[in-house]
């Protein structure tokens, strides 16, 4: 243990703590910007700065390892006034539209201005006008508001190991951009959205689709139906002030009904089909000797990279739709025909925790019958500010039930928000399918958890199944890279493109570095969602008797034509960049 | 589409050209910069296809190769004007009068610092120290260099070349 | 097959014979050795051209017992293209292509001197000999010795003149901390600027854990002005890669990279040609003289970033990276280039290190300042009458260095201020022209040694505009890493341009320092931390320079154009017709020997006219 004194009190902490987590352990909160644990320590930004006696100079906190009999200031007048500078400066080149921004009342350097009662600018002058890229479906970035604290640039380069953007130029015209300043719709960009989560201003945000939404709701000739990912209601509640990880299926289901929406459905029971379909595609990979491994699908950021970096792999990807298209899908064949809605006239939105999503619902792929799937995708974050904007006192709302019939969904479902998830609902209902009976067995360990890259072997039917799950694009690409080159065999992988799967994608609240430096928010929403998984009463998607119905009513067999016309796509080779 | 092929076939021919220059090096990214500053001294900058062919071979991103480019004011992301006229900004020079110098060269060219003429005939840059403070105030034209100068010589040098052109 | 120590020391002997008549002027022989500067000054007017003359005329005339060399710097750099006749030592200043043929003729074949190109002092005495120069009088070369001795290509002259005798002695006969108490004793301290202690530097990097270790040499010489580790590496290249050898042996690497601007390339184009050489005999490379040493250097380009002269931002620079700085600790000499313990010392630290390994380390510390020992090589530029490279030892002072070696202030016009340190040091004024130089005094008056750029100013020079000169440096040379350098200096740039544009206020002033304190303060590397300098020191010595500006709006070189309206004094006037002829813009008017007179409407503020005017006749109010 190391023993230093931080403005007079004495702490113990272990070797290679920095002063900035041995000041935490002493309820001392000093000030960061650019610090992001795990993704970003580059010391850039200048507020944690602190005085260590003997040293000349201030010491960077955030990245400096305390040392034993060190003695550490973190508060003094001269501290203080450079602090003060610093913001004073970062605020004289900021686009100041604070009123409007999205990110007012959870943006950090809101909340630093505010705490060192910056009440005036002095040092205003030049600032670069940088145009706005909003031609991707998913991100809008807006360099105007950017503080240059390159988080993004740590969770875009570093954590998904993609690198679409950098810090580019030099002195005071650095920004963090793309390659030429290009649209990030024509770079190597994923739609991941890792970097929202990790904007602490407005400068990165996802495209806003709630206005026309909002128009379609207000129009009477339109059939609405909304459908929420599994994610989705164990992150809401924290929009509205509740606990990281709260369960709030049933209000989410209520708000949704108050705002207007016709029909409220889960998207889990359309994972429940991805399952159906994707462990009898896999079953018959491995009775065909088709090509494996077999690797999931219903990550569109996933796909995007794969189809970008890997395009010569793309046969090991499942032909499934993700859960929610497959789902638009249904609704607007199956289920428009039994209640004789024109399917012209539904209009089908999907709430994510998820950028990417947005990308994939305008996939040209994703119609049948020249009918779109899914026709809006908004995020968490957009869902929450609906509901604030109608008036809705979400954290008192009653709770309700999604809408019948096709509200009914399994937990083999609901631990898709999760990585592993997708892998362990395939197990179960492969596994049963292999072996013709119910085997009871639900909990797959070995798949479970927040590591980046999981690996095991199951048996199935005594066959020994070698499976793999990666999350977060940096692992996805050591996997490829070992898929390509043959060093490892596999049979199936799960692959998300978020570290930690969808409780932690794009669309998620964003939680200030202040709460990620110190909470595993990745755990607290994935606890959550075993434990829905573990209350369910159906925890196995082929047992799923909604399924079961609809599939002898409308589908036929699974895998079967009409399965593949409905649920199913294909992927091209895209070009990593269309520069201009 | 005549154009557009013309484009592809010099796109090619540079992709083919960076390749050569990429042989000798290892696939490792501390080569990164002895190789752009190979591609800035054959072409004059660094073209976009010679970005991405330099990326993919180093396994780097592409946004890291142009975030790199766009640091050192050596590399250029377009081409320079027939004649770069650079005035040089050391502190011997800019002491002796070469701020003028470049006012003057501004004046003249109708230009500022950094860009090219729209004829693609000249180009004007400040450069920092080019070794002569002997004979500050110091301008170059591509790589002749003209020692104490002044705004009447600077004038006379401009005249001069363009009316040979 | 590598050479050994004893065939070292055969061409030692063979060579240094040959070469006696370059340092020996009673030199009985009957060759005679025409020296032609070929560093980066010389060889903008034109030197290739001179020298290629030479050996052609000399072909021609079948005259062979004449031999032309291409040297390194000789130091005087306003008076070339330099060519220098051994062994009789004459000195011929401003040579053209077209006088080679007159000095064979004249010089070598008759031996009758070229009268009209020999150097005129300042006071207009003809020198006949480099050694009569006062600017040479008061110079110690330590760093510099073989520069203007020895053929930079020729690996066989460097070792005439003791090369490799201290590499041979270290590899033979020293222990890697005898090495480093001998560097550490002589008191040297790193050239490069901040003047950390050398041999507690190579000491921390031999200490530090980890198999592999680097040794670096920091060849960015970014600072405006300053040339003289380009002149080593133009001159004495070989000095360079024997030191680093030295050092990696001392510290325990095996591979050294040296930095050097691409924008130097005679200086990488010799480097590369001394590193073959040394290759072939192999004293880089595997089994060095038959011990277990091995050492190899490679060369990498810089492109054009200042701030890689910081050497964690040269780090990263070599890794192929933004030339951005590291936040320290951890330092270089635990976790360096590619994480690995790192040695990072300037071109003209390692030029000292072979003399202290022959001579000693006391005979080094005899020579210099209490704190600081040994020489430094100032590149002198600026309004100065001998513009050129000088090595003095420390301890000398500004006075001596600006009049005595610089020869004083040309054009009748008064010293105003001294810069040393580049962006990163100060504006020294009068008062203290007769301090000492060493780190301490000079870092007391709000400069710093820096890298040795000593660039003089006159009084026709606002002191708001050179530091708004320095700034504006700054600004497009920051790496833009940090808050306080990337956003502060910029705005430090606009109050200083406000100032100069008389819309300064007098507030602006005290915002100025707040704003300049902080940066210094906040910063993350050196850069940052100094950038403030220029302005915080002519505030303090040109304070009223300051007020003048912001209160009168008002600047009395008018160098500030906003403010300025250029006029000629009838009074002082000669109608000497001088004015008349420099203005580009034919503003002038007025006959000879009459009072002349501006139009207003014409000029363009060049002040041209201002500076050429002998009677400093050329002025204006507001």
């Amino acid at each position: 243990m190391i023993n230093l004194t931080i403005d007079g009190i004495s702490v113990s902490v272990p070797e290679g703590t920095t002063i900035l987590n041995a000041a935490r352990s002493a309820n001392i909160d000093i000030p960061t910007l650019c610090y992001l644990k795990e993704i970003n320590a580059i010391g850039d930004c200048r507020m944690c700065i602190v005085e260590v006696e003997g040293r000349r100079g201030f010491v960077t906190s955030c990245i400096t390892k305390a040392e034993e009999g060190m003695v550490v200031r973190t508060n003094t007048p001269s501290i203080i006034e450079s602090r003060k500078m610093v913001l004073d400066l970062i605020l004289s080149n900021h686009v100041k539209e604070c009123l409007t921004c999205v990110r007012s009342g959870n943006c950090e350097l809101q909340a630093l201005a505010e705490k060192y009662n910056v009440t005036s600018i002095d040092y205003e002058g030049e600032k670069i006008h940088y145009e706005i890229d909003d031609k991707s479906p998913s991100i809008v970035r807006d360099q105007n508001k950017c503080v240059l604290c390159r988080r993004c640039v740590g969770a875009c380069k570093n954590v998904q190991q993609i690198g679409a953007i950098d810090s580019i130029n030099r002195g005071f015209e650095s920004t963090v951009s793309t390659v030429g300043n290009n649209s990030l719709n024509d770079v190597d960009c994923t739609f991941c959205g890792q970097c929202i989560e990790a904007c602490p201003t407005g400068a990165l945000r996802e495209k806003d689709d709630t206005k026309k939404i909002f128009r379609k709701l207000k129009d009477n000739d339109t059939f609405t139906v909304v459908q929420t990912a599994p994610a989705v209601r164990v992150a809401l509640g924290e929009e509205f002030g509740m606990e990281i990880g709260s369960n709030v299926e049933g209000k989410m289901v209520t708000s949704l009904k108050r705002l207007g929406f016709d029909r409220v459905f889960d998207t889990n029971t359309g994972a429940d089909f991805t399952i159906m379909e994707e462990a009898t595609e896999f079953i018959e990979r491995i009775k065909n000797g088709g090509v494996m491994p077999m690797i999931t699908s219903c990550c569109p950021a996933w796909v995007r990279f794969a189809e970008k970096n890997f395009p010569d792999q793309l046969d090991h990807l499942s032909s499934c739709k993700s859960p929610h298209e497959m789902f638009g899908a249904i609704i607007k064949s199956y289920y428009a025909q039994k209640f004789g809605i024109d399917p012209n006239k539904i209009f089908v939105v999907s709430v994510m925790p998820c950028t990417a999503k947005k990308y994939e619902a305008i996939r040209p792929e994703m119609e049948n019958d020249e009918i779109r799937n899914v026709d809006a995708v908004i995020t968490t974050r957009e869902l929450a500010r609906m509901i604030k904007q109608e008036n809705i006192e979400f954290v008192s709302l009653e709770d309700s039930k999604f809408d019948d019939p096709m509200g009914e969904a399994t937990g083999a479902a609901a631990i898709f928000g999760t990585t592993g998830g997708v892998m362990e609902a395939a197990l179960r209902t492969a596994a049963d399918i292999l072996e013709g009976k119910d085997l009871g067995e639900f909990k797959y360990e070995a798949v479970r958890g927040g590591a980046g890259i999981k690996k095991a072997t199951v048996n199935v039917a005594g066959k020994e199944i070698r499976v793999v799950v990666a999350s977060g694009l940096r692992n996805a690409r050591k996997i490829m890279n070992e898929i390509k080159s043959g060093n490892a065999y596999y049979d199936f992988v799960e692959i998300m493109a978020c570290p930690g799967g969808c409780v932690m994608g794009g669309g998620q609240p964003i939680k200030s570095s202040k709460i990620r430096n110190v909470t595993d928010v990745r755990k607290l929403r994935a606890d959550s969602i075993y434990t829905i998984d573990e209350k369910s009463t159906i925890r196995k998607s082929h047992q799923n008797p909604v399924l079961q119905n609809i599939y002898k009513e409308f589908f036929g067999e699974a895998g079967g034509e009409k399965a593949h016309k409905y649920l199913h796509t294909h992927y091209t080779k895209q070009e990593k960049y269309n520069l201009k | 589409m005549e154009e557009k092929r013309n484009l592809n076939c010099a796109d090619e021919k540079v992709k083919n050209e960076v390749d050569e220059i990429l042989k000798p090096f290892t696939q490792d990214k501390q080569n990164l910069i002895t190789i752009l500053n190979e591609v800035q001294e054959k072409y004059g900058y660094i073209p976009v296809i010679a970005q991405s062919e330099i990326a993919e071979y180093l396994g780097i991103p592409l946004a890291e190769v142009y975030g790199v480019i766009t640091f050192y004011s050596r590399f250029t992301l377009e081409p320079k004007g027939k004649y770069n006229i650079s005035v040089c900004m050391g502190t011997a020079c800019f002491v002796k009068g070469s701020k003028e110098i470049v006012e003057r060269a501004k004046e003249k060219l109708g230009i500022d610092v950094g860009q090219t003429t729209e004829d693609g005939l000249f180009s004007l840059d400040e450069t920092r120290c080019v070794g002569a403070c002997g004979l500050a105030p110091v301008f170059t034209v591509n790589n002749e260099v003209y020692g104490k100068a002044t705004v009447k010589k600077l004038d006379e040098v401009l005249d001069e070349l363009m009316k040979n052109n | 097959m590598g050479k050994s120590i004893a065939e070292i020391e055969e061409i030692r002997t063979k060579k240094r014979a040959e070469l006696d008549l370059r340092v020996n002027t009673s030199a009985d022989t009957r060759e005679k050795h025409i020296l032609v500067c070929q560093g980066t000054g010389c060889t903008s007017a034109k030197s290739p051209e001179i020298l290629e003359n030479f050996r052609r005329i000399l072909q021609e005339k079948n005259i062979d017992n004449v031999r032309v060399v291409k040297t390194g710097c000789f130091g005087l750099c306003s008076k070339g293209p330099i060519v220098i006749i051994r062994p009789e030592d004459i000195f011929y200043s401003m040579v053209t292509p077209e006088d080679c043929e007159e000095i064979i003729n004249s010089h070598i074949v008759n031996g009758q001197i070229v009268e009209r190109l020999l150097c005129k002092d300042v006071d207009g005495t003809v020198v006949k000999k480099l050694d009569e120069l006062p600017f040479y009088k008061k110079q110690k070369r330590i760093a510099l010795k073989n520069c203007g001795v020895i053929n930079p290509e020729d690996i066989d002259e460097y070792i005439a003149f003791d090369g490799f005798k201290a590499l041979t002695k270290v590899l033979t006969s020293m222990s890697q901390d005898e090495v480093i108490d001998e560097v550490s004793k002589s008191g040297l301290r790193g050239r490069g600027g901040a003047g950390f202690p050398t041999g507690k530097k190579w000491a921390f990097v031999k200490m530090a854990e980890g198999e592999q270790k680097y040794v670096v040499c920091n060849a960015d010489e970014g600072d405006p002005g300053a040339f003289m580790d380009r002149s080593i590496l133009e001159g004495d290249p070989h000095a360079l890669l024997e030191a680093m050898s030295i050092a990696a042996y001392a510290v325990g690497a095996n591979k050294g990279y040296i930095y050097v601007r691409a924008e130097y390339p005679i200086a990488v184009k010799r480097l590369q040609i001394a590193i073959n050489q040394e290759r072939e005999y192999g004293i880089l490379g595997e089994n060095i003289f038959g011990t277990n040493f091995k050492f190899d250097i490679e060369i990498r380009l810089g492109a054009g970033a200042f701030v890689c002269g910081e050497e964690t931002a040269l780090l990263e620079s070599v890794e192929g990276k933004r030339g951005q700085p590291r936040v320290k600790p951890p330092f270089p000499a635990n976790k360096g280039l590619f994480q690995k313990p790192t040695l990072i010392n300037n071109v003209e630290t390692y030029a000292n290190i072979t003399g202290i390994i022959l001579n000693g380390a006391d005979w080094y510390a005899s020579i210099g300042t209490e704190t600081s020992k040994g020489t430094k090589v100032f590149a002198l530029g600026g309004n100065v009458n001998n513009v050129g490279l000088v090595e003095v030892p420390m301890g000398t002072t500004l006075r001596e260095i600006i009049y005595d070696i610089g020869g004083g202030i040309p054009n009748n016009r008064e010293f105003k201020a001294a810069q040393t340190g580049g962006p990163s040091g100060g504006c020294i004024p009068k008062e203290h022209l007769d301090i000492k130089i060493d780190y301490e005094n000079l870092g007391s008056i709000g400069s710093m040694m820096g890298s040795g750029g000593l660039i003089v100013m006159d009084d026709s020079k606002c002191m708001v505009n050179i530091a708004r000169f320095y700034l504006d440096f700054t600004v497009s040379e920051s790496c833009g890493k940090c808050t306080p350098c990337r956003v502060g200096t910029k705005r430090m740039l606009e109050i200083l341009t406000k100032i100069c544009d008389g819309k300064g206020e007098e507030e602006d002033l005290e915002k100025l320092e707040v704003l300049a304190e902080n940066i210094k303060k906040a910063s993350v590397c050196g850069l940052g931390q100094t950038a403030p300098n220029p302005v915080l020191s002519t505030m303090k010595y040109f304070k009223d320079e300051y007020r003048a500006h912001v209160i009168d709006h008002s600047c009395e070189t008018m160098e500030c154009k906003a403010m300025a309206k250029i006029a000629i004094d009838p009074d002082k006037c000669k109608g000497c017709h001088l004015c008349t002829k420099v203005c580009p813009v034919n503003a002038i008017g007025g006959d000879v020997r009459e009072i002349h007179y501006i139009d207003q409407e014409k000029c363009i503020k060049c002040r041209s006219c201002l500076t050429k005017c002998p009677f400093k006749a050329i002025g204006g109010g507001k």
